[in-house]
């Protein structure tokens, strides 16, 4: 599976009533919360062994499957680095 | 030359500090309503304060499972001095998740030894659980902040040298690193509450508290709401830890009490309604200890779940504590209501378990989303 399936996967597996794209908005869901947020930049860290700073702790990394993809992927290229 | 070597820090060392220097104590602490100085110097020798800190930093880079048992070991001993120790680890840990190199460099070595103590400032006089109602603010000011509002029910906020406040900031609720020195805060104690007496709550003004740039610990956008999430989630843990061990203090009482007491000729021991009781008792604290455990092997592991469980862990362990803790008061009869049985201050304990770090009520409505969520047809 890759990046942006994983995360589409833990989503959904949250949230089974949401039928959710990797560019669909998921704050326009409407239950996302400061829990819910906690508990994907855990899973992320986890899942993918990356650590996200504060800087990126940014609304716009988070709104859609394939922003979060695209976070992942610029941190682990800079782990790489 | 012999090299001392350090002790390892686990439930063992912590049964035996609590024994030698909590325990006997901790019903005069209670009346005193205060926990002395040297005892607190006394948690910080022992490296009590937060070891689950990297060693890099001053701690000593235990896992969560083990900071679960060390505080359920000091609640069992005493609940206010467990309660010091929450909210002192929520800080902690809030600065070690969320802080700058430069935050960390500053505060965690002190917070580390007990040498600068935290306290966590969220409750207000007209916001407990529902925080999305305080109303401290923190404006932008000289390119730092500017603090002003009244927090209210702050543990060790009569002792505590760094406070972790949250205020309303421009976009949303922010967390901010307060000495207590700085100008503009003013603590005001609270004495007399109806449990954890000792834990030194006060009502804390600020007052155009004026901070750099740096008080800002973590995000300020859409993420801030994570800090107070994880913070709790902390706090919660410490607190379900602290309740286990109220739970085990009554079987320990109890126990004792009705090997002692005879009625009609026989130990309460062997009536079976004190069994039933004792059964209940030993029962729970196993289950309890279990789901505190399972919580902290997933923060160990850096799992996802662990929010849940530790909610899950907190709400079942504090109401048993509650629970357990009225029955121990039963089974000590008058000598329970009396101050010469630790069982009154385990039931006054027990009932403040019940509303911190998320009251009863609010753990079942996020429990039950939990299975609305998961099991939704």
């Amino acid at each position: 599976m890759d990046t942006t399936a994983r995360i589409l996967a833990f989503i959904t597996n949250r949230f089974p009533q949401a039928e959710i794209t990797d560019t669909e908005d998921i704050f326009s869901l409407g239950y996302i919360n400061s829990l819910f947020a906690m508990e994907l930049v855990m899973h992320i860290e986890k899942e993918f062994t990356v650590t996200i700073p504060n800087d990126e702790l940014r609304i716009d990394n988070f709104r859609t499957a394939k922003a979060m993809t695209e976070l992942v992927d610029g941190l682990r290229s800079a782990v790489v680095r | 030359m012999t090299q001392q070597l350090a002790p390892t820090l686990d439930r063992a060392y912590a049964r035996s500090f609590v024994d030698s220097e909590i325990r006997p104590e901790a019903d005069a602490w209670d009346r005193a309503g205060a926990i002395p100085e040297e005892l607190l110097d006394r948690i910080a020798d022992a490296g009590l304060w937060a070891p689950f800190l990297p060693v890099e930093i001053g701690g000593s880079g235990i896992g969560m499972v083990t900071l679960g048992e060390i505080h359920e070991e000091v609640g069992r001993g005493c609940s206010s001095v467990r309660s010091l120790l929450t909210v002192h680890t929520m800080l902690s840990w809030a600065l070690q998740r969320f802080g700058t190199a430069a935050q960390i460099q500053q505060w965690g070595p002190a917070l580390a030894t007990g040498r600068t103590l935290g306290a966590f400032c969220l409750s207000e006089p007209g916001a407990g659980s529902d925080t999305a109602a305080i109303t401290t603010t923190a404006v932008p000011h000289k390119g730092g902040w500017l603090l002003n509002g009244l927090k209210k029910w702050t543990t060790n906020g009569q002792r505590a040298d760094l406070f972790l406040v949250f205020a309303k900031g421009p976009a949303s609720t922010i967390a901010l690193l307060v000495p207590s020195t700085a100008p503009g805060v003013l603590v005001n104690p609270i004495d007399d509450m109806l449990g954890t007496r000792s834990s030194m709550l006060a009502e804390i003004a600020f007052s155009d508290v004026e901070l750099g740039p740096e008080a800002l610990l973590g995000p300020s956008g859409f993420a801030s709401g994570m800090v107070l999430t994880g913070t709790l989630d902390l706090g919660r843990y410490s607190v379900a830890a602290g309740s286990v061990g109220i739970i085990q203090a009554c079987i320990d009482a109890c126990s004792a009490y009705a090997a002692e007491r005879r009625v009609g000729g026989t130990a309460l021991r062997d009536l079976p309604l004190i069994q039933a009781k004792l059964s209940d008792m030993v029962t729970d604290v196993r289950a309890a200890r279990l789901l505190l455990a399972e919580a902290g092997r997933l923060k160990d592991r850096g799992d996802a779940a662990t929010i849940m469980a530790t909610w899950i862990a907190k709400y079942f362990a504090s109401t048993a504590a509650a629970r357990h803790a009225s029955e121990a008061v039963q089974v000590h009869g008058a000598n329970g209501c009396s101050p010469e049985f630790p069982v009154g201050r385990f039931y006054r304990d027990a009932k403040v378990m019940e509303i911190i770090e998320g009251s009863t009520e609010i753990q079942r409505m996020t429990i039950a989303a939990e299975a609305y969520r998961k099991w939704e047809p």
